[in-house]
């Protein structure tokens, strides 16, 4: 039988310190996105409040339940983050875990806001991207989610195999904003 | 009118003239048309879109979920 070794999507290429900010991988995390089936939200929403303690989120936004966090993920998507999901969601909506599937990366210090800036069109002004907010949206051409963890930080999730690219682009964004300070 | 007619799948067994209408053939109108457009790099959505393609006017949008649904 073929021996095979875990590899995280980062793994080799984080974690980077450069100026005011760092980027190091958030690894481990179950992940499983959540569709409700036709007409199933209220079923559902219930379902996610007994297992879970999780409301469904409104969009951009993240709601934090019982050791686990339910991550607006697109129209009638959202990403339970942290937990399993309990059987009981599964008669309301398909579940599929993609707990591999996300290269994750937490982004963070005071100039974190800056380095985002230079890689998403994402309108990252307090008002109007403050914690517990989350959007789709491209970062340097990539379908990605990113999502305001707190004050100084980010957390930013692109398919897998873009992992390489997403560090490059971070790190070449994150050496500019550094020489400028 | 319009790409949004993609919602209106004939029947399976509707024929080979139906089918290729279905596929192949659109109007493509001076003026009012639907479209089928997708929220990529966003929320993932697909929308049919009343718009003019004389004046680039934009009549509406709705999710194409629910277009799809109210004629049923």
């Amino acid at each position: 039988m073929a021996e095979l070794i875990a590899k995280s999507p980062c793994e080799g290429l984080l974690p980077l310190d450069l100026g005011q900010v760092q980027a190091r991988e958030v690894v481990g995390q179950p992940m499983a996105l959540v569709a409700p089936f036709k007409g199933a939200a209220g079923p559902l929403g219930a379902a996610l409040m007994a297992a879970h303690g999780l409301s469904w989120p409104d969009p951009g936004k993240v709601v934090q339940g019982q050791g686990c966090q339910l991550q607006w993920f697109g129209h009638s998507h959202a990403m339970l983050v942290g937990c399993p999901p309990s059987d009981s969601l599964r008669t309301h909506a398909a579940i599929s875990d993609q707990s591999d599937a996300w290269a994750v990366v937490a982004l963070e210090g005071p100039d974190a806001a800056a380095v985002l800036a230079r890689l998403t069109p994402l309108d990252l002004r307090d008002s109007q991207f403050g914690p517990g907010d989350t959007a789709r949206t491209e970062l340097f051409h990539m379908s990605a989610a990113i999502t305001r963890s707190g004050a100084q930080s980010y957390q930013i999730m692109v398919f897998r195999s873009m992992a390489g690219t997403l560090v490059h682009d971070l790190k070449t964004a994150m050496q500019a904003v550094a020489a400028r300070s | 009118m319009g790409h949004a007619l993609a919602l209106e799948r004939p029947a399976p067994d509707a024929g080979a003239q139906v089918w290729d209408d279905y596929v192949h053939n659109r109007e493509n109108p001076a003026g009012e048309t639907r479209d089928l457009w997708y929220h990529g790099l966003g929320c993932g959505a697909w929308l049919v879109v009343h718009r003019n393609t004389v004046t680039h006017e934009i009549y509406g949008a709705a999710l194409a979920r629910d277009v799809k649904g109210a004629g049923q």
